[in-house]
């Protein structure tokens, strides 16, 4: 399994704290990495991922679609990559540890974690009424060390993460 | 679009909002259910973008999550885009469409 807790963020004055183990540290790592990776070499907007994170603003529009994102997509992109280089950047170096997040990081994390979410959710083929539990169990009992049982845990994962987050700041 | 044409009523004219010249005035930022985004964080992304209270962002995301789609914002088309965009900045599905 990719992680086996969840941290969960707390507020603490003006900054929203959670503590790490190592394999969190690993996983957030690496999903952020993958983004950027998505968004910088990887771009192609063929990959359903990038048709989610970019969605056709005139969906029967075409001209309208790609005159669009002619002015919005590279903000769009450097605001996405600058986000998931805010969780790198907050990240401990190598071990697990503390995460401290001002309000600004805070809300790049969660802006961050939703885009791995949307990212996975595609590869995953995540659907209206996905029971995530079912799911795993259903991906464990075919083969517990495929990689769409660490993905799917990786998933729920992020979400349990962002809603403790996003709680941490409605609070 | 699910087949959901909006009722033909005779239009009526009502002069409060003679502010904003008719051709600017008929574009809508729609937004569209996805099975990925968590219900709190797209009443979140609402009040933060539009400044709408709680209660009419929640209203909002139940629309999203149970009709398919539900109108966030309506105006010039340049604004409907603005949002579109900050609204795809946030992960959500936004699409702009005459109303």
């Amino acid at each position: 399994m990719g992680v086996d807790a969840v941290s969960m963020f707390r507020r603490q004055g003006g900054c929203y704290v959670a503590t790490f183990a190592v394999d969190e540290v690993r996983v957030l790592r690496k999903v952020a990495t993958e983004v950027v990776g998505l968004l910088t070499d990887g771009f192609d907007h063929t990959d359903p991922v990038v048709g989610r994170l970019f969605p056709d603003a005139y969906p029967d529009d075409p001209a309208g679609t790609a005159e669009f994102r002619r002015y919005t997509e590279g903000d769009l992109k450097t605001a996405k990559i600058d986000q998931a280089g805010a969780v790198l950047a907050a990240l401990p170096e190598s071990a697990g540890g503390e995460v401290r997040l001002d309000a600004e990081a805070a809300e790049a994390w969660l802006r961050a974690l939703n885009d791995a979410r949307l990212a996975m959710g595609v590869r995953l083929e995540i659907r209206d009424g996905t029971d995530l539990g079912e799911e795993l169990d259903d991906a464990v009992a075919d083969d517990p060390t495929s990689s769409r049982v660490f993905q799917l845990s990786v998933y729920a994962y992020l979400g349990y993460l962002q809603e403790s987050l996003l709680n941490a700041m409605i609070d | 679009m699910g087949g959901m044409a909006a009722p033909q009523v005779a239009p009526v004219e009502t002069p409060d909002t003679d502010e904003v010249p008719v051709e600017d005035r008929q574009w809508v930022t729609i937004v569209w259910d996805d099975p990925v985004n968590l219900m709190t964080y797209v009443t979140w992304v609402f009040q933060k973008l539009f400044g709408y209270s709680r209660e009419k962002a929640e209203k909002l995301m139940l629309d999203v999550h149970h009709k398919g789609r539900a109108v966030v914002s309506s105006g010039a088309r340049e604004r409907m885009e603005h949002d579109a965009s900050q609204l795809h900045a946030y992960g959500l599905w936004a699409t702009v469409d005459r109303s």
